[in-house]
């Protein structure tokens, strides 16, 4: 038995370059269980991060008791983080579960049957469609709900409503990484795979955090760290993280100079040689414009303006172009700052420079925030073409309605999706006036709070939540929808490296709450809608006659799933797509014969300006003749818009801690995880508090121009001018839908802005100011584990699980699996 | 020779583009891309009208009576508010920016026949950059319009 809190990456269990990574199998059962008291395991994967890991869940009289990782799975070879071990069913078997639906009455949610509640959102639909038409409404979802969901949802908005206002969280979280791969490589779809950690030589991580985001992929890092040819490790990030802190080489950049690191980066392989000719040549179009708008970056120009040394930035660049294996990751360091699609392009620009894609080792992630991101993007819940198709493209909108049945004029696809922060303006001016919110809860995750609170408030925005529990979106809603959880449905999803899970369902939902399938059926049922011979637009009943229909939708696209299917999935392991009759085991890595989906007639999308976001329009992509190239694609350095002053003099930056997952709804109700990080905090520099007069626990209010937070300071060893906030603290469990008397969420300091191509919001860039308002009474309540370590060790309690923390754990019980296993040994 | 007409007719375009993109940015603050791309591209069309001085400088400026048009490059007068205002006012900067667009396409023809290589290189650079405004305008407006043609009060 390990205490998992504080030990959040587990025992270490090393191996060589080359070798498969060692099985070690994670448990976690409720108290007083044993494992002969587990009637039955049920297979599922986790939802508590986007790293997609397989896991059984034990079931005992009817009740979710417990969670271990699947042995044989090639996503985590058995292991669990502290999330999923702590945070999983614990999160969701819960007292404050919605049960019942509620409608607001005389102002106040009153609880009701579901009849009454879907008469009330049919009745105001109807009423909307006659008097606006379908611009008047929105879905904004989720990465959290299942493939299944997300593609019946995306039928019922595009076919059924017919509105483009379309969008998921994973807008927030993940948007630049199918924007990046779209403009890169024509379309959406990671080249790499996790395997890629077994093989490579050095291993870049960009603004990515993943010891605390993904807890079992950097275990996985671990262990070849701890083994015979470790790879080399470098660390873009302005925090002093655990990856900082494993790095040959930590630049830590300012917060909103990515891409000008980017651009020396990339200069530093043009000048020194270390491009693979042949390669660019044969398999990439506009060299010469990337060369000649990365010309000036010198690496100390990049030193002046990122604030890193110059020496730093040479060695970076040559561990990138003289190693031979280099796999990179990005994520939200980069997805969330201004200039996101640009800079995570240049991650793809440095691997196509030198070539190393789609073999062993050389790889790129980039990675995705949620668990069910893919799918939401995938199935074109995020506003997107299901199938990665093309709106831009007649054909391709031709084919999704012969898929559907329907015309193709029934299809919005006049313009680009409406993206989250653009469907938000709309209910703002009043022209959205129907907004389904499901799994997600904007009310904490959106930028500048305030703004987002009054909007959702309005009389005449009817907004509708499906959720597990009463958010404090919810709270502001006409119609709760009450939706089953994770282990009370069944469905797929798809983590980061294309790999398909299944999710069985282990017990029944409390109350009347339904999976979020059945309540979109009943809408669709409810509304009527049909297809252009009057049948049902969605034929489908359950989960798997979804599933069926998704995978003639990918049939012959990038995304082709098919050859998976339930049977499949149980008893084994997941199974990374596209897997079809050319693949029939599915896919480690894309791109092995550098052609990229880029043809006019196949792609994804035609293209954007990285600087506007100006579409390139299909004409001027003909014209490129881009015929299976990759995009070098470009972008001169721009500053952030809001940069430090003399009224606001730090850089303000938000993110994430290993505890928390998004707004704690499940972690803050999980006791080992919430006591490991139980209130907000804010982390600040020594040398900023040294000259504030704060000293480790003070209360601090830190403002910007859009509002301000009250929280404890953790002196911590981030760079000297960076203000850090984690963004999971809401109001649930405080005042419940504000801040009251007690600001404390950190998207109440955030700005309204977002990346031109990807539309992802800046949430990591700002200017704020800080002062002292008290003495505290303690340290911050801010966990010692990670990056938000104090700067001064020995001065806080180390965090600990105790008792209620320890997780079993088996080395090596059987040989590690393989993935692919035809593929990669034909 | 009137291509020194033709580049002060250019300068001032540019002149009325850059002040009309900044109108539309401050006037349409609440829209965070308008806002601050336009901003962006004010700055880019201020950099093609003090890029064009050493060229004008060394063609000489244009008497008055030489304009050949009546057609003035005129700013947008005042910001229009809501939805539609936002259309209209992108529509008028597109329209201006078509202006510079052609412009700039004329006087790269005049440049190729004189061989300027300078100023056939500030023609590539500016040209392209003017070409992606309208590019962002078009993207932008198409967009909107449905939203504020259809739905908007």
């Amino acid at each position: 038995m390990i205490d998992r809190i504080a030990e959040v990456w587990g025992t270490r269990t090393p191996y060589e370059q080359d070798q498969r990574w060692p099985v070690r199998v994670d448990q976690k059962l409720a108290e007083g269980v044993g494992d002969d008291d587990v009637d039955r395991w049920v297979q599922s994967a986790c939802v508590l991060c986007s790293n997609g890991c397989g896991c059984d869940i034990a079931v005992k009289d009817g009740r979710m008791v417990g969670v271990r990782g699947r042995a044989t799975d090639i996503v985590n070879h058995g292991r669990l983080g502290p999330k999923g071990l702590f945070g999983s069913w614990q999160g969701v078997d819960n007292k404050d579960r919605l049960t019942r639906p509620l409608v607001r009455e005389n102002g106040r949610l009153v609880a009701t049957d579901w009849d009454t509640a879907m008469q009330r959102v049919v009745d105001n639909s109807r009423r909307l469609l006659q008097e606006k038409g379908p611009l008047s409404h929105g879905f904004y979802t989720s990465g959290q709900l299942f493939l299944e969901e997300y593609y019946t949802l995306s039928v019922v908005g595009k076919a059924g409503i017919r509105t483009p206002h379309m969008d998921g969280n994973t807008r927030l979280c993940t948007a630049t990484a199918a924007a990046s791969m779209k403009e890169s490589f024509g379309s959406d779809g990671q080249p790499g795979s996790y395997v890629d950690i077994d093989e490579c030589d050095a291993i870049f991580l960009y603004g990515h955090n993943m010891a605390e985001t993904q807890t079992v992929l950097w275990m996985r890092v671990l262990d070849r760290l701890a083994g015979q040819n470790p790879p080399k490790v470098v660390c873009v990030d302005p925090r002093e993280t655990e990856v900082a802190r494993h790095a040959d080489v930590h630049l830590p950049v300012r917060n909103g100079t990515n891409q000008a690191l980017m651009n020396g980066l990339v200069r530093e392989v043009i000048v020194n040689g270390w491009m693979d000719e042949d390669y660019v040549a044969a398999h990439t179009l506009h060299f010469d414009e990337l060369r000649d708008v990365v010309e000036p970056w010198t690496p100390e120009r990049v030193a002046e303006v990122c604030g890193v040394d110059a020496d730093d930035v040479r060695r970076t660049a040559e561990i990138f172009g003289t190693t031979e294996r280099v796999l990179s990751t990005v994520l939200q360091g980069f997805y969330q700052s201004h200039q996101a699609t640009a800079a995570s392009c240049n991650v793809n620009n440095l691997h196509l420079l030198r070539g190393l894609l789609g073999r062993p080792g050389c790889g790129i992630l980039q990675m995705n925030g949620q668990p069910t991101a893919q799918n939401t993007r995938e199935t074109g819940a995020d506003g997107d073409l299901p199938g990665f198709r093309n709106w831009g493209n007649t054909d391709h909108v031709a084919e999704l309605a012969r898929v559907w049945n329907v015309d193709p004029l029934d299809i919005p696809s006049w313009a680009p999706p409406t993206h989250a922060m653009q469907i938000f303006r709309y209910a703002e001016q009043g022209s959205i006036n129907f907004l389904w919110v499901q799994a997600t809860n904007p009310a904490v995750s959106l930028p500048e709070l305030a703004r987002i609170r009054e909007l959702l408030h309005r009389e005449e925005l009817f907004l509708v939540v499906q959720d597990l529990y009463l958010t404090e979106t919810a709270q502001l809603a006409d119609v709760v929808l009450p939706a089953a959880a994770w282990g009370e449905k069944t469905g797929t999803f798809t983590n980061v490296n294309r790999t398909v899970h299944l999710s069985d369902k282990a017990v029944e939902p409390p109350g009347e709450a339904r999976s979020d399938l059945d309540i979109f059926l009943d809408y669709a049922h409810r509304m009527d809608f049909r297809d252009r011979d009057g049948n049902p637009l969605v034929p489908w009943s359950d989960p798997e006659g979804a599933f069926h229909a998704w995978r003639e939708c990918t049939r012959g696209r990038p995304c082709d799933y098919t050859g998976l299917s339930y049977e499949r999935f149980r008893g084994g392991s997941g199974i990374p797509w596209p897997c079809n009759d050319e693949h029939p085991d599915g896919t480690v890595r894309l791109y092995e014969d550098g052609v990229f989906p880029t043809d006019p007639d196949y792609c994804e999308t035609y293209g954007h300006d990285l600087v506007t976001g100006a579409v390139v329009g299909e004409q001027a992509y003909r014209a490129m003749n881009p015929a299976g190239r990759a995009l070098l694609k470009a972008a001169p350095y721009q500053p952030p818009h809001e940069e430090p002053d003399e009224d606001y003099p730090l850089r303000y930056t938000s993110g994430r801690t290993v505890y928390h997952w998004h707004t704690r709804t499940k972690t803050g109700r999980a006791e080992p995880l919430d006591r490991a990080a139980p209130q907000a905090w804010v982390e600040l520099a020594e040398e900023d508090a040294e000259r504030l007069g704060v000293i480790e626990g003070d209360i601090v209010r830190v403002a910007s121009r859009r509002g301000e937070i009250v929280v404890a300071a953790r002196i911590g060893r981030g760079r000297q001018g960076v203000v850090f906030a984690p963004f999971h603290y809401g109001y649930w469990d405080t005042d419940g839908v504000g801040p009251g008397e007690h600001p404390r969420s950190a998207n109440e300091l955030t700005i309204t802005e977002w990346d031109p191509v990807s539309k992802q919001p800046v949430y990591k860039v700002a200017a704020v100011r800080v002062d002292k308002v008290a003495t505290g009474d303690g340290p911050a309540p801010a966990p010692t584990t990670a990056a938000s370590r104090p700067a001064r060790p020995g001065t806080v309690r180390p965090t600990v699980g105790g008792s209620e923390a320890m997780a079993d754990e088996r080395i090596a019980p059987v040989e590690p699996p393989a993935v692919a296993t035809r593929e990669e040994h034909p | 020779m009137k291509l020194p007409v033709y580049l002060g007719l250019l300068r001032e375009a540019e002149r009325v583009l850059a002040e009309s993109f900044r109108q539309v940015a401050d006037g349409h603050a609440a829209e965070p891309d308008v806002h601050f791309l336009s901003h962006t591209l004010a700055q880019q069309c201020l950099a093609h009208y003090e890029a064009l001085d050493p060229i004008v400088q060394r063609y000489g400026e244009a008497r008055q009576e030489d304009e050949p048009e009546r057609l003035h490059a005129e700013g947008l007068g005042r910001i229009r508010s809501g939805p539609v205002g936002l259309l209209r006012d992108l529509q008028d900067v597109y329209m201006l920016a078509s202006v510079v667009e052609i412009t700039w396409k004329l006087v790269g023809q005049a440049a190729e026949a004189l061989r300027d290589r300078e100023l056939l290189e500030l023609v590539a650079r500016c040209h392209k950059e003017t070409s992606t405004h309208l590019d962002w305008l078009k993207t932008r407006m198409e967009q909107t319009a449905p939203q504020a043609l259809i739905a908007a009060q």
